[in-house]
């Protein structure tokens, strides 16, 4: 009976609140336990929907399971577990709680049936999240969780408007496909890209994650954007724009991550690579899309955790992620290099192992659909993933010049999760068809391993990899860093904020000087002597307009001696000072 | 962040890659694979897609290998825009 099930969040929840009673031993098998029971659970979960609330007026649901939720749930679990099996060195417990809770806002998310509950874990998901890039407790790590929290906040707020938008326009709160096109569905959609990281607000994603912690790295590359990935599934399934942005995404990460230099901003320049090929099965929207979507996501989550993993061992071991401070690895983290060199070709879509599998159902579905662009786009996009994640993070990392460092393998809880990740690699790569068994939208009818496709694949990747070869000194690493948008807010905002200063602090003082100090004060000297003031100002006009200023001085004299012995009626500057006081308040109040 | 405490540098397990002649034997190997990977092409009948130039022979290879290079050419022409030194954001 499902209403008498366990939520799945709630397991995280209460694993996170539990940490902070439990000695280290408890901890440790508390982590994994939590995440292999949820899964169990999720296996569990029979189709409907529970945990009904109210709020606002609104029945709520915050466990909707179906098809697509639990596909998800088991990809989260599972994932979740390796992750915590790689963390399990961890002996402080602020970055596993922010762990648990991200995770379990995650799954949250992906059971919501309506989107008040998927707007409350969207948001929980930001904020712990944000905790895993503070928890590497450095000057760099501070400033880049700032900017992730904030551009995270911005996305949240265009889902809430959106959101309240839709509900005022609909007056419904369901989350399904959304068929209105219209100002409240476009904020929820821009809502989802900006966790997405679809550009131009694809930057947080390449800033926060490489400054996150060994452990908080590898998580976080799983849950936000693919969160995401889900939500677009169930409401924007078949919006063609979505096609345009996943093949600019595709593009935009190769590009990006070929300048990079830093081994963990490779990785995360990939996620939005990989993310582009889901957005545009998405786009594409016919059921072999979608599930080829699915199918991508479940693959990805688990391949792109390992090459986190790996990439991961080697900065907890050598305290470097820049290429240019590596190289030569392989001689003394031989496993690690072979872990992280599955998790490189399974990302390439390389025939056994699980890219290849998911991603041409796809490239397939466009091609049904006779999208040329797509098909093009796509295929260009799956050479360069080889390129740029597939060749160049292993041979830089692990190969390319010996930098003389002689770190040995990670702890064996690191080797046996990517041993995990690796063994998943490979089944998904293999045997397909249990994945393939629980992908939400009609049954697959997909063949990767034809005899034909399969040799188109190899020419792909492995004259891919004669270019990378033939053209190794074009991508000589350097220590640079590649501007992205995250520039708008970085430096743009500096320059933004400079200009204002400028331009309104200037108008400011210029005000002050005017209206402040000389107006007043030139006021202050007309009404010291009003009367003698008025009479020596009409002199003058007078006199100037005749011509005659012989008798001008003598005359001024005059009526400041008259002044200055109070000859002239207290009534008249009394007079003025009304005056000035109507004028004043006429055009003050008027 | 954790750091490894044991600053002894580990045993060397293999220097395969150091030695010239391995790499002339892995690139042989890999040239092999080349020639092998296309060799097919000639002698069977294959599906287009879209245009009659996909059932050439070791249209995916070229198309692969041109790809990249252009991939390649385009991030380098993009990077004497956007790269910039480590310290770019910290600069006042």
């Amino acid at each position: 009976m499902i209403a008498s099930s366990l939520h799945p969040s709630l397991l995280f929840f209460a694993g996170a609140l539990l940490l902070w009673f439990l000695p280290l031993a408890g901890r440790r098998v508390l982590i994994l336990l939590v995440p292999a029971a949820a899964f169990f659970l999720i296996s569990q979960l029979e189709a409907g929907t529970a945990y009904n609330y109210q709020m606002f007026g609104f029945d709520l649901n915050l466990l909707r399971v179906d098809k697509l939720s639990k596909v998800f749930g088991y990809v989260f679990t599972l994932n979740a577990f390796a992750c915590f099996l790689f963390g399990q060195h961890l002996k402080e417990r602020y970055e596993h709680t922010a762990s648990l809770a991200y995770i379990g806002a995650a799954l949250g998310a992906v059971f919501a049936a309506d989107l008040i509950s998927l707007y409350m874990f969207w948001e929980v998901m930001a904020v712990t999240s944000t905790f895993l890039v503070l928890a590497r407790k450095t000057e760099r790590s501070y400033r880049a969780a700032f900017r992730y929290v904030m551009v995270h906040i911005f996305g949240g707020l265009c889902l809430l408007a959106g959101i309240l938008l839709q509900v005022n326009a609909t007056g419904s709160v369901a989350f399904d496909g959304f068929s209105l096109h219209g100002l409240p569905t476009y904020l929820i959609l821009i809502g989802f890209l900006v966790n997405a990281a679809a550009p131009p607000m694809n930057a947080w994603l390449s800033d926060a994650y490489p400054e996150a912690t060994v452990t908080g790295g590898v998580i976080m590359t799983a849950y936000t954007t693919k969160t995401a990935v889900y939500t677009l599934i169930r409401g924007f399934a078949g919006w063609e724009v979505l096609m345009v942005v996943g093949c600019v995404m595709a593009i935009y990460g190769i590009i990006w991550a070929i300048l990079e230099n830093d081994m963990r901003r490779i990785l995360a320049y990939s996620i939005m690579n990989q993310v582009g090929f889901m957005i545009c099965g998405i786009g594409i929207g016919t059921a072999m899309a979608l599930n080829g979507a699915v199918a991508h996501a479940f693959a990805h989550i688990v391949y792109k955790a390992l090459l986190w993993m790996s990439a991961g061992s080697v900065l907890y071991m050598t305290g470097k992620s820049k290429c240019t401070d590596l190289g030569g690895l392989y001689k003394t983290m031989p496993l690690t290099m072979i872990f992280g060199t599955i998790g490189a070709l399974a990302i390439s879509s390389f025939p056994f192992l699980s890219g290849y599998t998911t991603k041409p159902m796809i490239i397939e579905a466009g091609v049904h659909e006779g999208f040329f662009w797509v098909w093009l786009v796509l295929e260009i996009a799956s050479a360069g993933v080889f390129l740029h994640a597939g060749i160049k993070f292993p041979y830089f990392v692990f190969f390319a010049k010996d930098k003389g460092l002689r770190p040995g393998e990670p702890p064996k809880h690191m080797l046996l999760a990517m041993a995990f990740m690796s063994f998943v690699c490979i089944f998904i790569g293999v045997f397909p068809q249990p994945l393939y068994n629980i992908l939400p939208f009609g049954s697959v009818e997909f063949h990767a391993y034809t005899f034909e496709h399969t040799l188109n694949q190899f020419q792909l990747l492995m004259f891919s990899a004669l270019a990378f070869f033939m053209l190794l000194p074009l991508l000589k690493r350097t220590e640079t860093i590649s501007i992205d948008t995250d520039w708008f807010y970085r430096k743009g905002g500096k320059l933004f904020v400079s200009f204002v200063d400028q331009v309104f602090n200037g108008i400011n003082s210029w005000a002050n000087e005017i209206f402040a100090k000389r107006f007043p004060g030139q006021l202050a000297r007309f009404f010291d002597e009003p009367g003698g003031n008025l009479q020596k100002h009409a002199l003058q006009l007078i006199s100037e307009l005749s011509g005659d200023e012989s008798l001008l001085t003598d005359r001024k004299a005059s009526v400041e001696r008259r002044s200055r012995f109070g000859a002239y009626p207290v009534g008249g500057g009394v007079l003025l000072a009304v005056l000035a006081v109507a004028a004043l308040s006429f055009f003050c109040f008027h | 962040m954790a750091m490894n405490e044991n600053k002894k540098d580990a045993k060397v397990v293999t220097d395969w890659f150091d030695h010239p002649q391995n790499i002339k034997r892995l690139k042989i190997g890999f040239y092999l694979v080349l020639v092998l990977l296309v060799l097919p092409d000639l002698f069977m009948h294959k599906h287009t897609l879209f245009s009659s130039v996909e059932a050439w022979p070791g249209f995916y290879a070229v198309f692969g290998f041109v790809s990249c290079v252009v991939i390649i050419l385009v991030s380098k022409l993009v990077g004497f825009g956007l790269k910039q030194k480590e310290d770019y954001y910290d600069r006042q």
